[in-house]
């Protein structure tokens, strides 16, 4: 199957930065892929290429087999949701939602009855009189997500757009995007900073660090098999546990990792390595405790369910957790 | 204990008579706001505003013809004279030039000010506003009069033209009625260049703070959703710029109308209004009819403005 998207090698370059340094990969038609890195880590840049806004210094990108550098981006069947929205402040919502059928001559009437659609579609009916400053970032969010659907595009790119709206709202949105992905089966890269909407969300993620894919995987392979340190900290916030360390444990000398949530306090079960350590200290996080303990100057996170009961600061404390758990990942540089 | 942890929550008073100023101009804002605006609006409202309603008054006033006195009684005489053939062709020719410099200053501005605002920067951005404000910082009198020996007959213009080969281009555009005349530096064309290069910084400025306001990806959600550069710059730039097109417009619109040197030492003898009312109020002493011509160009302005709010050009502001 031809992929929707195809990096072959792509680098873009400013001046001496590499934003995006020789990137692989391929979205899959229909897939919610998702570009997860912090800041600065080349995964907008990508996004942009693929859009058209960038274009690349070096190698080859296609878009459902069609060769993508070169082309602009008014030519390409692919939209964007922008992270700040990007709506037309002198045009009304209906206006704003019907531009990409306007400047592509469809007739009044049909582009009115189709914007009005896509505006139910995002559950803003009616809203078309009002202009973008008259919104809520929500709605204009969902104005924004309007405005690129309208459009069929063959492919939908969100940057960062949750990134502005408050923890109830995202959560909410996030369901829906994923609800309209699955019904309209459009192919979505989703770029976000946030580990926990790019697991929530996405089929696959890639993990961008300094303008390259650390690791590219299903949410699972990703969050259990971290190939780098670099992944295993951002996705999860991991512990990273030193070659000598895993050494003692009776493993190979490479850098390891283990999950908080891996980890449990006191001796539990047979089988289980167990670890002796001092605790450091704890917060209480709703659901669960976060115990950081000192173990042979090693800091180790203990995620602890809320009902269990928790030693206090200072007092020794047992570790345990399953050697399956321990996950090896690259050798000491 | 560290010093900042042995202070009283709340301090007391400094005492002194400005900490007790300050202490009260807190409390009552409103009289803060009356001793900051009130001599600015003493000077607007007695000088400014009251001059002009003073000139507006000497406009419903006559002049007796055989005194040459005012006759200080309510009448539309005036009114009636300023629109009588002569003058009226004054008001007219003066609306044309003005007219037509804006449009001519806009266009030309435009692609200034777009490369300023969207490309500039650093140096290049420095470069820009020098070149665009140097020639305010020079005397007007001497840039006109530079003008009148580039434009004159034996000027340097004539010169380069004759070089190019050009000059009967040139002697065809000066045959034309109206705009042509014996040479660029005694027509309505040399008065419309002249107009164009003193007032183009005043349409500039407006339009490349416009165009910066524009956010670069309002310009990428258009070109993302389909439109050309072409229907990129029609529903997206040029709206979002015309506030400062229409600012820099006034500008130049109203300077035109207002402006008596030009046209008196560039270009042909017949008059623009800012020469009636300079040649009303000084040698023929009419002060009601110069009154009456200075409040043509504040009608027109107002009706500028209206229509341009009619039309949507403030909707993006």
């Amino acid at each position: 199957m031809t992929a929707a998207v195809l990096f072959e090698n792509v680098s873009r370059h400013f001046g001496a930065v590499r934003a995006v340094d020789a990137v692989d990969l391929a979205v899959a038609e229909g897939e919610f892929f998702a570009m997860l890195g912090p800041s600065g880590s080349g995964k907008t840049t990508c996004l942009r290429l693929m859009a058209g806004f960038e274009q690349p210094t070096a190698g080859h990108i296609e878009i459902f087999g069609e060769t993508a550098e070169g082309v602009p981006p008014y030519r390409r069947s692919v939209n964007t949701v922008f992270q700040d929205y990007a709506l037309f402040p002198h045009l009304s919502i209906l206006e704003n939602v019907a531009y990409g059928l306007m400047v592509k001559g469809a007739a009044r009437e049909e582009r009115r009855k189709a914007a009005e659609d896509a505006l139910a579609m995002v559950k803003l009916p009616g809203y078309g009189v009002r202009r973008p400053g008259q919104l809520s970032g929500g709605q204009r969010q969902r104005v924004a997500l309007a405005r690129a659907l309208v459009n069929k595009p063959k492919v939908l790119l969100l940057d960062e757009p949750l990134g502005a709206l408050d923890l109830k709202l995202r959560e909410q949105m996030q369901e829906e995007l994923k609800s309209l992905q699955k019904s309209l089966g459009i192919t979505f890269v989703f770029v976000t900073h946030d580990q926990g909407e790019a697991l929530s969300m996405a089929d696959r993620i890639a993990v961008f660090n300094d303008g390259r894919i650390q690791q590219l995987g299903t949410p699972e392979e990703v969050y259990k098999q971290p190939r780098t340190r670099f992944v295993a900290d951002f996705v999860g916030s991991s512990n990273i546990l030193p070659p000598e360390f895993v050494a003692q444990l009776g493993a190979a000398p490479q850098f390891a990792s283990l999950r908080p949530e891996a980890i449990s306090l006191g001796q539990s079960g047979h089988g289980r390595l167990v670890l002796d350590g001092t605790v450091l200290s704890r917060s209480f996080l709703g659901a669960a405790n976060r115990v950081l303990v000192i173990v042979n100057g090693t800091r180790i996170n203990v995620m602890s369910p809320a009902a269990a009961s928790i030693p206090a600061e200072g007092d020794p404390v047992q570790l345990s957790f399953d050697r399956t758990d321990l996950h090896l990942m690259e050798a000491a540089s | 204990m560290s010093a900042i942890a042995q202070q009283h929550a709340i301090q007391t008073g400094r005492g002194s008579l400005a900490g007790r100023v300050s202490d009260f101009l807190w409390k009552h804002p409103h009289v803060f706001l009356t001793i900051l605006l009130g001599p600015p609006l003493l000077w607007l409202g007695i000088i400014y505003l009251g001059s002009l309603l003073a000139l507006l008054l000497q406009s419903f006033f006559s002049i007796d013809d055989y005194s040459g006195l005012i006759n200080y009684e309510f009448t539309l005489a005036t009114y009636r004279q300023l629109l009588n053939d002569a003058n009226f062709d004054i008001i007219i020719r003066t609306i044309l030039m003005a007219a037509i410099v804006t449009l001519f200053s806009a266009v030309i501005a435009f692609p200034i000010a777009y490369y300023a605002a969207r490309y500039a920067r650093g140096k290049w951005k420095a470069i820009f506003y020098l070149g665009v404000m140097l020639p305010l910082w020079s005397s007007y009198l001497v840039k006109i009069y530079a003008w009148k020996l580039i434009l004159a007959k034996e000027g340097i213009l004539t010169w380069l033209v004759t070089k190019l080969n050009l000059l009967w281009l040139l002697d065809a555009w000066l045959s034309l009625p109206v705009i042509g005349g014996n040479s660029l530096s005694v027509s309505y064309t040399g008065t419309f260049i002249v107009f164009v290069y003193v007032w183009m910084p005043f349409m500039i400025l407006p339009i490349q703070a416009a165009l910066e306001r524009v956010p670069t990806n309002l310009i990428e959600a258009s070109s993302d959703l389909g439109g050309t550069p072409q229907q990129t710059f029609r529903h997206v730039l040029f709206p979002l710029a015309l506030p400062g097109i229409v600012a820099g417009s006034i500008f130049t619109f109203s300077l035109t109308l207002g402006d008596y040197i030009i046209p008196q030492i560039i270009g042909s003898s017949r008059l623009f209004i800012g020469q009636a009312v300079y040649a009303q109020q000084g040698t023929a002493g009419n002060i009601p009819l110069a009154a009456a011509f200075t409040v043509v160009p504040i009608v027109i302005m107002g009706l500028y403005l209206w229509m341009a709010r009619r039309m949507g050009a403030f909707d993006a502001l």
